[in-house]
């Protein structure tokens, strides 16, 4: 095709616009927004699509939060080496890193594929990778928002983390979520929306009750006890505990969550139906 | 490996409005969709302003709109937002305010994608493809959907978009949209193009009508049933009852053949309760050239 245009002769206009030429006609020399720019709006877009659903909403924060309450009221965690609430709080911020990576924005984008929204956006400037990015950006957005309700409802109820365990907990929960999104996009891009919703849905409520990330392997049953340290979510929930009870990163558990990351990325990238 | 697409071969020039038709199924979204880089393609070449679609970068999509026959757009997104957010992607974007007049958007605006008509959902997603001042315009059934006074605006703003140079390819299978809005026409069937040419010539001259048929004309009236039109026209003017009362003539009518028939009315008192001439149409045309089966 060599529909190449140029300057353009005026248009009819009709009564009440400007013709089309006035605007600067049709564009020879359109370029795209930089791609920060591009990358940021996107990740702008998508988290306040994000917060404006009451069902993600629910899982992000109200879900996350009665777990929190719900953990310091009962004796599940006692004689783990630390408060009820000391316990909970890093189980209770993977969770949220699950909800919102995994979950959440594993539906959203299993419908928006569904719509065409993939198809459309991936025609603009935007592109694919841009769509990814914005995506993966709005995610981290999502959980800044998260970490900071949690921790200031976990501090009001008696929360005191180790200082030192601040920064390895950040980059873990940073690597889990990417961990979460590569899963989420990898069944939200391979299996039609339904049965993604049934699917991320099914495994936040498994993975938070048996996949270790709330409550700690030692007190899983045997049988899920054997695999959990292998799973994103049992990784990341140890690795946090250690991080804010002790202030030490779990390397191992660093390296699990990149191996799952890296691992379903690729089959991501490899799988993912655009249409 | 299903082969949807094997023998398409176009070319849409800047200020056109080139038109691929065909029955449902016959290949016309694939083969936009590989113009456009969203389908991988197997073998061929496509160049899309002088670049390989299936490669192209930011670049080459800031300069190429696309509205896609199924829309794209969000669901729980509104208009207004959704276009600010689009245009954002461009350098220099279409002013949305205008847009948003231009398409008579502002009627919806406050209106979630999901809840809106299926022409006002039209009406966004040309919106959101000609947000970016597009050289190339890329419309997937774009009359779907729309009521006639949409179709009208729609119709309207697309000879502008053409007038200002723009290159708009569109698909369609309704041939009054075509007749009414293409420069240049391609009828794609089983996957290969068919036939290709301007509208006129395409009426005029395509294989497997026999010479002389640009020439044929339809009169249709309502009369009382059973008329007995033996030797009233000569061998060659066919005239059928389609169901009683209702009359087709049809064939190189000339006005000695109207006026034949029109002493025939005078000498028997009839007279008809309706009357319509019409010429061949694409509609015609595209019929003798993919079959009347259903597909």
């Amino acid at each position: 095709m060599n529909g190449t245009a140029s300057g353009a002769a005026g248009a009819g206009a009709g009564a009440s616009n400007a013709p089309i030429a006035a605007l600067g006609g049709v564009a020879g020399s359109q370029r795209p927004a930089s791609l920060l720019r591009r990358v940021l709006l996107q990740g702008k877009y998508e988290a306040l699509a994000m917060l404006r659903n009451g069902e993600q909403l629910i899982l992000a924060v109200v879900l996350p939060l009665l777990a929190l309450v719900g953990l310091t009221v009962t004796p599940f965690l006692d004689g783990m080496g630390g408060s009820r609430i000391d316990v909970a709080v890093p189980g209770i911020l993977a969770l949220c890193a699950m909800s919102t990576a995994f979950t959440g924005q594993g539906i959203a984008t299993g419908f928006d594929r569904r719509y065409g929204v993939l198809r459309f956006l991936s025609t603009t400037p935007l592109g694919r990778g841009g769509l990814i990015a914005g995506k993966a950006l709005s995610v981290l957005a999502v959980l800044c928002l998260q970490v900071a309700v949690v921790s200031a409802v976990a501090f009001a109820l008696g929360w005191r983390p180790e200082a030192a365990g601040w920064l390895p907990g950040l980059l873990l929960l940073a690597l889990g979520a990417a961990a979460f999104t590569a899963l989420g996009l990898l069944v939200a891009g391979t299996v039609r929306p339904e049965a993604t919703l049934a699917i991320t849905n099914l495994l936040w409520i498994l993975l938070g009750a048996l996949g270790g990330i709330v409550i700690p392997a030692e007190r899983l049953p045997a049988g899920p006890q054997s695999v959990v340290h292998f799973l994103p979510s049992g990784a990341l929930g140890e690795s946090l505990r250690e991080a804010f009870l002790g202030g030490t990163l779990n390397g191992a558990a660093a390296l699990i969550l990149l191996l799952w990351t890296v691992i379903a990325g690729a089959a991501a990238i490899r799988w993912f139906k655009w249409n | 490996m299903l082969r949807v697409v094997s023998e398409v071969s176009l070319v849409a020039e800047r200020g056109q409005v080139t038109a691929l038709l065909g029955a449902n199924g016959a290949g016309k979204t694939t083969t936009l969709e590989c113009a456009q880089g969203l389908q991988k393609r197997s073998g061929g070449t496509i160049s899309l302003l002088g670049q390989d679609p299936a490669s192209a970068g930011a670049e080459l999509r800031s300069r190429v709109g696309v509205m896609l026959q199924d829309g794209g757009l969000p669901p729980s997104s509104r208009p207004i937002p959704l276009l600010r957010h689009i245009a954002g992607l461009y350098e220099t974007p279409w002013p949305v305010d205008d847009l948003i007049r231009r398409l008579a958007i502002d009627s919806f605006s406050r209106t979630t994608v999901r809840r809106l008509s299926g022409g006002q959902k039209q009406r966004l997603a040309l919106a959101a493809a000609l947000i970016g001042r597009p050289e190339v315009l890329f419309l997937d059934e774009p009359s779907a959907g729309l009521d006639p006074q949409s179709r009208q605006l729609v119709f309207d703003l697309i000879g502008e978009l053409r007038d200002a140079g723009m290159g708009i390819i569109l698909t369609t299978h309704l041939m009054d949209d075509a007749q009414r809005l293409a420069d240049y026409v391609y009828i794609i069937d089983g996957g290969r193009n068919v036939a290709e040419g301007t509208v006129q010539e395409l009426l005029q001259r395509n294989p497997g009508v026999e010479a002389g048929a640009e020439h044929i004309r339809t009169l249709e009236f309502e009369a009382a049933p059973g008329l007995d039109f033996d030797g009233v026209l000569p061998a060659g003017i066919a005239v059928s009852e389609a169901r009683a009362g209702s009359y087709s003539v049809t064939g190189s009518l000339t006005p000695a053949h109207l006026a034949a028939l029109a002493r025939w009315w005078e000498a028997h008192n009839i007279m008809p309760a309706s009357m319509s001439l019409q010429a061949r149409s694409l509609e015609d045309v595209f019929l003798d050239i993919s079959g009347k089966d259903i597909r």
